[in-house]
């Protein structure tokens, strides 16, 4: 069973063990607009919570993709780094970012569930 | 991720519905609340207007007339161009010059039949229109003209469109302007492309706006597509490329000095510049071309292949024609060569690149 959370930066995370899956939200790739180039991490970097795990860079700027969580980078999506417009087109599915190993499961229930974040866009966005 | 926001009192072109009407992201942009993309998104408004026409709203653009006696003559004073002999219904590129050669503002001149009309930089515009006021107010007329859009129709099938709404443009050469009624037209532009600028009553320039936008060819771009059109044709953006601390050779826009200016001087800077041009600049600014796919934006530093800092880069992104980043920036002048190996310093991490010949892609104005 997968459970999905989101963060203030607009990062989704969703979870499925002890893994979880990286990207983000639709909202996200809205704002930014045409996403033109992504930097990913490397495998096996231990990235803290909060910190920078990944770049996304539209025509306009580049912006940071932070780690809604602490973790093992066990895999990273080599797609999108070859078509990044994919984070635009399917940013909560074939445009995700990273996979890391779980460090703290409370990190992950700390973080927003959908309707939070749902809540949070509409209130901030 | 991080997402700007701004807050602050800003102010609208007469096109300001017209933009939201069509769900345009509108931003804060030299002091205007102005249209940086539409729902296709910037990619695909940059590649319409290079297969058919963009329209941009520049209304935010300082138009400013000078009439009086001679306003060519006194206007030579603040420029290095070749004024006096620029012909009536002819436009030419120049800039407004400090005391040491620094560039104050570029800005577009045309002969009209009462005086020279100029376009100047939104973010510049008061400050040149100050300038303009302390150093030449008491030899010309300044007119503000406030009450004027500007709209820019850009692209291979910008002349066959405005043909129909008014027709005769179409034999208009790159670089001429021309009054119609209450309309001028200019064919000139800042994407690289064949294209117009018109300036209408700012009354008339929403009705205007629509029915550009209703020729088929015809859709609307906003100032991001407008930004990644004119890197790729090599042009300069005002307070990145150029700005108070460059001189016109450095940028090279030598080719934008008279022949007799150079002899006469008579424009300000005029002793360091023509020494500039004698002696050679110290740095250059280039075309800069990454070997990977990583934008390398303005302020990213440049080194040589051994790492010792040579420059930096003030445009970079990505070129959607191109298909990939490119950069313009300034270089020590023995790096300037076409196909000189550098790095660009990207998050800390150097990444190869090369200096390339502009424009990045070929220019396609109209020359009769």
């Amino acid at each position: 069973m997968s459970e999905l959370r989101f963060t203030r930066d607009h990062e989704w995370v969703r979870r499925d063990g002890d893994t979880v899956v990286i990207g983000i939200t639709d909202y996200a790739q809205e704002q930014l607009g045409d996403v033109v180039y992504v930097e990913l991490p490397e495998l096996g970097r231990q990235i803290a919570q909060g910190k920078e795990a990944a770049v996304v860079e539209s025509a306009k700027a580049a912006s940071e993709v932070y780690a809604p969580v602490s973790g093992e980078v066990v895999a990273v999506n080599e797609v999108i780094a070859g078509d990044p417009g994919k984070v635009n087109a399917d940013p909560m599915g074939d445009g995700w970012f990273l996979k890391l190993r779980l460090a703290d499961p409370a990190q992950f229930d700390g973080l927003m569930d959908e309707a939070a974040y749902r809540k949070f866009v509409a209130e901030n966005g | 991720m991080t997402l700007a926001a701004s807050a602050a009192p800003l102010k609208r072109t007469p096109l300001y519905d017209v933009h939201v009407a069509r769900g345009a992201k509108m931003v804060p942009f030299a002091g205007y609340e102005m249209p940086v993309q539409y729902p296709v998104g910037i990619i695909a408004e940059h590649l319409h207007t290079r297969t058919q026409a963009g329209l941009f709203d520049v209304s935010h653009m300082g138009q400013v007339r000078l009439s009086g006696s001679s306003p060519d003559i006194a206007l030579e004073t603040l420029v290095p161009g070749e004024l006096r002999g620029l012909a009536p219904g002819r436009m030419r590129y120049t800039l407004m010059l400090n005391d040491s050669g620094g560039i104050i503002d570029d800005l577009m001149v045309t002969r009209v039949e009462d005086g020279l009309v100029l376009v100047v930089n939104a973010a510049c515009k008061d400050t040149d229109i100050a300038h303009l006021r302390t150093e030449l107010g008491r030899i010309v007329v300044i007119d503000v003209l406030g009450d004027r859009a500007l709209l820019a129709l850009q692209g291979p099938a910008a002349a066959a469109v405005l043909e129909r709404l008014l027709p005769g443009v179409a034999t208009m050469p790159f670089l001429s302007g021309a009054a119609i009624g209450e309309f001028f037209v200019t064919r000139s532009g800042y994407t690289g492309e064949d294209g117009f600028e018109i300036s209408i009553p700012s009354a008339q320039a929403a009705e205007w706006a629509e029915r550009l936008l209703s020729e088929p060819e015809v859709a609307p771009a906003g100032l991001g597509a407008r930004d990644t059109l004119r890197l790729e044709a090599g042009l300069c953006l005002y307070g990145h490329d150029i700005d108070e601390s460059t001189n016109p050779i450095e940028a090279g826009l030598a080719w934008t000095i008279g022949k007799r200016r150079r002899d006469e001087g008579g424009f300000p800077g005029a002793a360091a510049i023509l020494a500039t041009l004698a002696s050679g600049s110290g740095r250059r600014r280039v075309g800069i071309l990454p070997d990977g796919r990583a934008p390398a934006r303005d302020g990213t530093i440049i080194t040589d292949p051994a790492g010792n800092e040579i420059g930096a880069v003030t445009s970079g992104g990505f070129g959607p024609t191109v298909g990939g980043p490119i950069a313009m920036g300034y270089v020590a002048a023995e790096f300037a060569a076409i196909g000189t190996p550098l790095n660009l310093l990207v998050r800390d991490v150097p990444r190869p690149a090369r200096v390339v010949k502009l424009p990045f892609v070929a220019t396609r104005y109209y020359r009769g």
